[in-house]
C-alpha cells in the first residue's frame, strides 16, 4: 500500500506567527505591535477577495474601507446570494447578556473541546474575543436579531454548550447577517472602492516570484477567461460539503479554487474533517438535488427519539410515551438532545443501523415538539422557529406542529480547509484563506453557531489587521501587470483544461458522475470510516475519475455561457480532491470530533483520540499529478486548556 | 408521471428566442420543478443537446438565485414558495407547462431563463446600507429597540431579490423590492439617521434604470414567495414624501 509509506517532514515548514505571551493577551499585543500602511499608500494597494460570503463580503468591505482597492468576485448572479444566506440557526458572541456565567474563555473553551482538541488555542481565543464585536457591528448595521420586550436582544443556546450565547433572527440568521455584510459591501462598491465581479467562477491562481499575484476568472456569461492581478488574493470560497453530492450546501458549492492553490503549493490542513449534521431533512427521492437543513436551534426545544421496539411501524402520535427512546437523553444525561453534532449524528445512525429507524427507508429519527408546545405555548414555539415548521412543511407535506419532525444527518460543513498561520495567511506568501475555506478554529468538529461568528471575524476583525503586516512591504511594487508570462501560462493551462473537458465526448454527464463520487464518499468517508473501507473508497474514486475522464459529456463550447462545463470543472476537482481527503482519513489512526474510526472506540462506542500521536493538524502538500501528496504535521501545543476525553455524558 | 413541456429557449441577449416542446416521463412527484429541469437536462446532454439554462443554488428558498414563469406564474402557481421549493406533486399527471424567463425591461433575457437582474443590486448599492464603519458601532445593547418594531424590521428584511415582483408587475416596478429594504431600516433606530437620503436614492436609482411606476394592482404582493406585504410599498411613499 503506498499510502503506508510516511513522508514525514520537519515542522520546519511552519512558521504559525503565533505572537509570545499569555493566551489572553497575544491580539491585543499583536495589534498594538503590528506594522502599518499609511492611508495614502493603501490607495494603491488592490486586493482580491475571491467569496461574497459572510467572510468575503466582511473582508472586502472592512478593507474597502481602510481604502484598499478591492476586488470581489463571486460566482452567483450577486454577492448577496452566497451560501452564508442560508445559515438557519444563529451566532454565538461571548457577551455574557444573560449573566449565566459566560466569558470569551469559556467560548474559547467550548471551541477547543466541541472541536475534540485539535484546533489552535491562540486562533480561537481571538475568534471568540472578537465575537462581541461582530454582534456589536451587525447591530449597528441593521440586523434585526432576536429581541426581548424590554428591547435587548435575545438569546438562545445551542448544542455542545450549557449557556445561552446565540443571537440569531428566527431561523434565517445567516441571511440577515450575509445581507448585513452584503449592505457593507455594497456601501463600498458605491464609494469606488469596491469593484464587484459577479458571474466569475476563479479557475486559477497566479504567483509571480512565489507569491500571490491575481486569479484567472471565468466570465460565466461571455465564458470568456480574465487576467486579474492584485497584490495580495484572499480566498473565502466556502466549505465543500458537496463532495457527498448531497448535502445542506448550496449545489454549486465546490473546493475548486481552493484545490487550484494547493496545487500551486499551498497546504491543505485536515482536508477529512467534515461535519455531519444531524438534523437535515431525509432524501425523499432519488432525482434529489440537495438536503435541506433543520437547524440546530430545534434541539433546543424538540426531543430526538426512535421507538423503543425495532421495527415499530405504527405512527408516531400513537406510540405511547413509554415506548419511545430518547436515546440522546438516555445515553448523554448531562447535555442531552444538545449534545454536540458528531455526537448526534453517530448516535441517529447508531440506532437506524441497529433497526429502530423510521419512515420508509427506516433512515429517520424523530424530532418532536410535542412537550415544548405543552409546556411554552404554540406561539413562542412559532415565534422561534416558525418559518422553519414552513420550510418542513413545504417540502414533506407535514406539520411539525402536529406530528414529529422525520430527520437523518447530512453532510454539512467543512473543518478542513487551506493551511493559515495566526495571520490568516497561507504558506504562500499573499495568499490568504478566511471563513470556512481555512482550517484554524474548529479542530475536528464545529460547535453550532461559531461559523458565521468566525466568518464576520475573520473577514471585518482580523483580516484587515493582519494583511497590512504582509503589504507593507509591497507597497514598492506599483500596480501588478497581468501581461507577464506567469498569467499568460496560467490563462493558458485554464483554457486548455477547459478543451479537455469538452473534447471527451462521452456519454454521461457530469452530474452522473458527482452523484456516484457523492454515493462512494458517504458509504466510506462519511460519518463512520476504517481502514478496510477507506481502501475501497480511494481505488473507487480513482476508478471513477478514469471513466469521467473518458466517458463525460459537455455540449457546446467554453466561450459562452455553459453550465455543464462549469460543473464539469468542478467534478474534476473533486475526483482529484476526494483522494486528498480519504488519505487523511486513512492516516489518522485514530477517533476524533467528525472523525470517527471505527477502530478505535471505548468500550461504550465514544470516540477515542490518541494524543500522544495524532494531536496536530495535517497540513497536505502536492507532490504532483498522481503522485503521493505530502504530509506535514503542526503539532498543537495546549497551554491554557488541558486535553481531556471530550465527554457530555 | 409525464409532462410535456414548453420552454423558451434563447441563445443570448441578442438572439431571437421561441418555445421548444419536450417530453418528459418518468417524474415523481417529490421531485422540485427544478430537479424535474435537471432530469430534462440529463436527457438532453445525454443526447448531446444544448440543456437549458436557469439560475439556482441554494435549492432551498433563500438565495433568491432561481425564478422563472411557469404556467403564467413568477415561481410558478402555489403562493409563498421559490421554484426550488415548488413540488411537482401540485401539477397534474400529463399536463402541459409553459416556462418562460422573467419579462421585465430591466430584465434583459441572458440565455433560456436566466436573465440579468444587476438592477436590483445596484438599487441596493445607491443606499440600501446604514453608513457605518466595521469597528465605530456602539455596544449592541446600548440602544434598545421595541420588540414589535424589531419584529416587523424582520417581516421585511427576508426578500431574497429574486424579481418576482418585478417581473409579476405589468409596469416592472420595483417597489416591493425597495419598499422591503426602506421598510426594513426605516423601522429600526439604527437606520433611521440616514431614512431621508436612502430612500430617495434608492427610488431616484430605480426609475432610473426603467423600472416602472406602482399602479396598486397588488400582483406583486400575491407572487412574492416571502409574502413582503403591499403595505410596505405604503411605507415606501410615506418615506419618500417625508424627505421632501
Ligand atoms: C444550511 C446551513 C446552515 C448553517 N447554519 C449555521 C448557523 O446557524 N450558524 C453558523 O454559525 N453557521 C451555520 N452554517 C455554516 C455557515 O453558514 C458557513 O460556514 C459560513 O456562512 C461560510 O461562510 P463563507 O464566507 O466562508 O462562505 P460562503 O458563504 O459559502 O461563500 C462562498 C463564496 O465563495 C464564492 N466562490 C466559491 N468558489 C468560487 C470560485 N471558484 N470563484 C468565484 N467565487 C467562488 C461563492 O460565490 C460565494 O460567494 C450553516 C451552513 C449551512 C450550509
Ligand atoms: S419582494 Fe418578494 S418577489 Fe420581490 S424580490 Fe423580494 S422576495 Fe422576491
Ligand atoms: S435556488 Fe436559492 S432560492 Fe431557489
Amino acid at each position: 500500500m503506498a499510502f503506508q509509506i510516511d513522508n514525514l517532514t520537519t515542522m520546519e515548514a511552519f512558521n504559525t506567527k503565533i505572537p509570545d505571551g499569555p493566551l489572553f493577551q497575544k491580539w491585543t499585543k499583536y495589534k498594538s505591535s503590528v506594522r502599518l500602511i499609511n492611508p495614502a499608500n493603501r490607495k494603491k494597494i488592490e486586493i482580491i477577495v475571491v467569496g461574497t460570503g459572510l467572510s468575503g463580503a466582511s473582508a472586502a468591505s472592512a478593507l474597502g474601507e481602510l481604502g484598499y482597492r478591492v476586488k470581489s468576485f463571486c460566482y452567483q448572479d450577486s454577492p448577496r446570494r452566497a451560501h452564508s444566506v442560508a445559515a438557519q440557526g444563529g451566532i454565538n458572541a461571548a457577551k455574557n447578556y444573560r449573566n449565566d456565567g459566560d466569558s470569551v474563555f469559556r467560548l474559547f473553551y467550548d471551541m477547543i473541546k466541541g472541536g475534540d482538541f485539535r484546533a489552535r488555542e491562540a486562533n480561537v481565543y481571538r475568534a471568540a474575543e472578537v465575537s462581541n464585536q461582530v454582534i456589536d457591528h451587525f447591530t449597528a448595521l441593521g440586523v434585526p436579531f432576536a429581541r426581548d420586550y424590554g428591547g435587548t436582544l435575545d438569546t438562545r443556546s445551542f448544542g455542545g454548550v450549557q449557556v445561552s450565547r446565540t443571537f440569531y433572527s428566527k431561523g434565517q440568521t445567516g441571511q440577515q447577517c450575509l445581507l448585513g455584510a452584503y449592505s457593507s459591501l455594497n456601501r463600498q462598491i458605491s464609494r469606488g472602492n469596491v469593484i464587484m465581479y459577479p458571474r466569475r467562477e476563479v479557475l486559477d491562481l497566479v504567483l509571480v516570484e512565489g507569491k500571490a499575484r491575481g486569479v484567472i476568472a471565468r466570465n460565466l456569461i461571455t465564458g470568456e477567461t480574465e487576467r486579474h492581478g492584485a497584490h495580495a488574493v484572499v480566498l473565502a470560497t466556502g466549505g465543500y460539503g458537496t463532495i457527498y453530492y448531497l448535502s445542506t450546501l448550496a449545489i454549486n458549492s465546490n473546493a475548486s479554487a481552493a484545490w487550484k492553490a494547493y496545487k500551486k503549493g499551498a497546504f491543505f490542513a485536515n482536508p477529512s474533517f467534515i461535519q455531519i449534521h444531524p438534523t437535515s431533512i431525509p432524501q425523499l427521492n432519488k432525482f434529489q438535488s440537495k438536503l435541506t437543513l433543520m437547524s440546530e436551534s430545534l434541539r433546543n426545544d424538540g426531543r430526538i427519539w426512535v421507538p423503543a421496539k425495532k421495527g415499530d411501524k405504527r405512527l408516531a402520535n400513537d406510540i405511547p410515551e413509554e415506548e419511545r427512546d430518547y436515546y440522546l437523553e438516555r445515553r448523554y444525561p448531562a447535555f442531552g438532545n444538545l449534545v454536540p453534532r458528531d455526537v448526534a449524528s453517530r448516535a441517529a445512525k447508531e440506532r437506524c443501523d441497529a433497526g429502530y429507524g423510521v419512515g420508509d427507508t427506516g433512515l429517520a429519527v424523530y424530532l418532536d415538539f410535542r412537550d415544548a408546545i405543552k409546556a411554552r405555548g404554540i406561539k413562542t414555539i412559532q415565534d422561534r422557529y416558525g418559518n422553519l415548521f414552513d420550510m418542513y412543511k413545504t417540502i414533506t407535506g407535514i406539520n411539525p406542529c402536529e406530528e414529529p419532525m422525520r430527520i437523518y444527518p447530512a453532510g454539512h460543513y467543512t473543518m478542513g480547509g487551506l493551511w493559515v498561520d495566526y495571520e490568516l495567511m497561507t504558506n504562500i506568501p499573499g495568499l490568504y484563506a478566511i471563513g470556512e475555506a481555512n482550517f484554524s478554529d474548529h479542530g475536528a468538529n464545529r460547535l453550532g453557531a461559531s461559523s458565521l461568528m468566525q466568518a464576520a471575524g475573520d473577514g471585518y476583525f482580523i483580516l484587515p489587521i493582519t494583511i497590512g503586516n504582509y503589504l507593507v512591504d509591497e507597497i514598492k511594487e506599483l500596480l501588478i501587470s497581468t501581461d507577464s508570462k506567469e498569467f499568460a501560462d496560467a490563462e493558458k493551462e485554464v483554457i486548455g483544461r477547459l478543451e479537455k473537458l469538452l473534447m471527451i465526448k462521452g456519454k454521461q454527464t457530469a452530474s452522473s458522475f458527482h452523484k456516484r463520487l457523492g454515493e462512494i464518499m458517504w458509504n466510506y468517508c462519511g460519518m463512520i470510516r476504517n481502514k478496510k473501507g477507506l481502501e475501497k473508497g480511494l481505488s473507487l474514486v480513482r476508478d471513477l475519475k478514469d471513466e469521467f475522464w473518458k466517458d463525460l459529456n459537455v455540449p457546446g463550447t467554453y466561450k459562452e455561457l455553459n453550465m455543464e462545463l462549469e460543473k464539469a470543472g468542478r467534478v474534476a476537482d473533486y475526483l482529484d480532491f476526494a483522494q486528498l481527503l480519504i488519505t487523511d482519513a486513512l492516516r489518522r489512526n485514530e477517533s476524533c470530533g467528525a472523525h470517527f474510526r471505527e477502530e478505535y472506540q471505548t468500550s461504550e462506542g465514544e470516540a477515542l483520540r490518541n494524543d500522544e500521536e495524532y494531536a496536530y493538524v495535517a497540513a497536505w502538500e502536492y507532490a504532483g499529478e498522481d503522485k503521493e501528496p505530502v504530509l506535514h504535521r503542526e503539532y498543537l501545543k495546549y497551554e491554557e486548556v488541558e486535553p481531556k476525553v471530550r465527554s457530555y455524558k | 408521471m409525464h409532462f410535456t413541456l414548453k420552454i423558451w429557449r434563447q441563445k443570448n441577449s441578442l438572439a431571437r428566442g421561441s418555445f421548444e416542446t419536450y417530453n418528459l416521463d418518468d417524474v415523481s412527484p417529490e421531485m422540485s420543478f427544478l430537479e424535474m429541469l435537471d432530469a430534462l437536462n440529463k436527457k438532453l446532454v445525454e443526447e448531446d443537446k444544448d440543456p437549458v439554462a436557469f439560475d439556482s443554488d441554494c435549492r432551498e428558498g433563500i438565495c433568491g438565485s432561481c425564478g422563472m414563469y411557469i404556467n403564467g406564474h413568477p415561481h410558478g402557481p402555489v403562493p409563498a414558495i421559490t421554484t426550488c421549493h415548488l413540488s411537482m406533486r401540485y401539477f397534474r399527471d400529463s399536463e402541459t407547462i409553459w416556462v418562460e424567463p422573467w419579462r421585465a425591461k430591466p430584465f434583459p433575457v441572458i440565455k433560456d431563463l436566466i436573465v440579468d437582474r444587476s438592477a436590483l443590486d445596484k438599487i441596493q448599492i445607491a443606499g440600501g446600507f446604514v453608513s457605518v464603519n466595521t469597528g465605530a458601532a456602539p455596544e449592541a445593547n446600548s440602544l434598545p429597540v421595541n420588540k414589535e418594531k424589531a419584529d416587523e424590521a424582520f417581516d421585511s428584511s427576508i426578500c431574497i431579490g429574486c424579481g418576482a415582483c418585478v417581473a409579476a408587475c405589468k409596469n416592472a416596478s420595483a417597489m416591493l423590492f425597495v419598499s422591503a429594504k426602506v421598510s426594513q431600516f426605516a423601522l429600526l433606530p439604527q437606520g433611521r439617521v440616514e431614512a431621508r437620503q436612502r430612500v430617495r436614492a434608492m427610488i431616484e436609482k430605480m426609475d432610473e434604470l426603467g423600472f416602472g411606476n406602482c399602479s396598486n394592482s397588488g400582483a406583486c404582493e400575491a407572487e412574492c414567495p416571502k409574502q413582503i406585504k403591499l403595505v410596505s410599498i405604503a411605507r415606501l411613499k410615506r418615506e419618500y414624501y417625508k424627505s421632501y
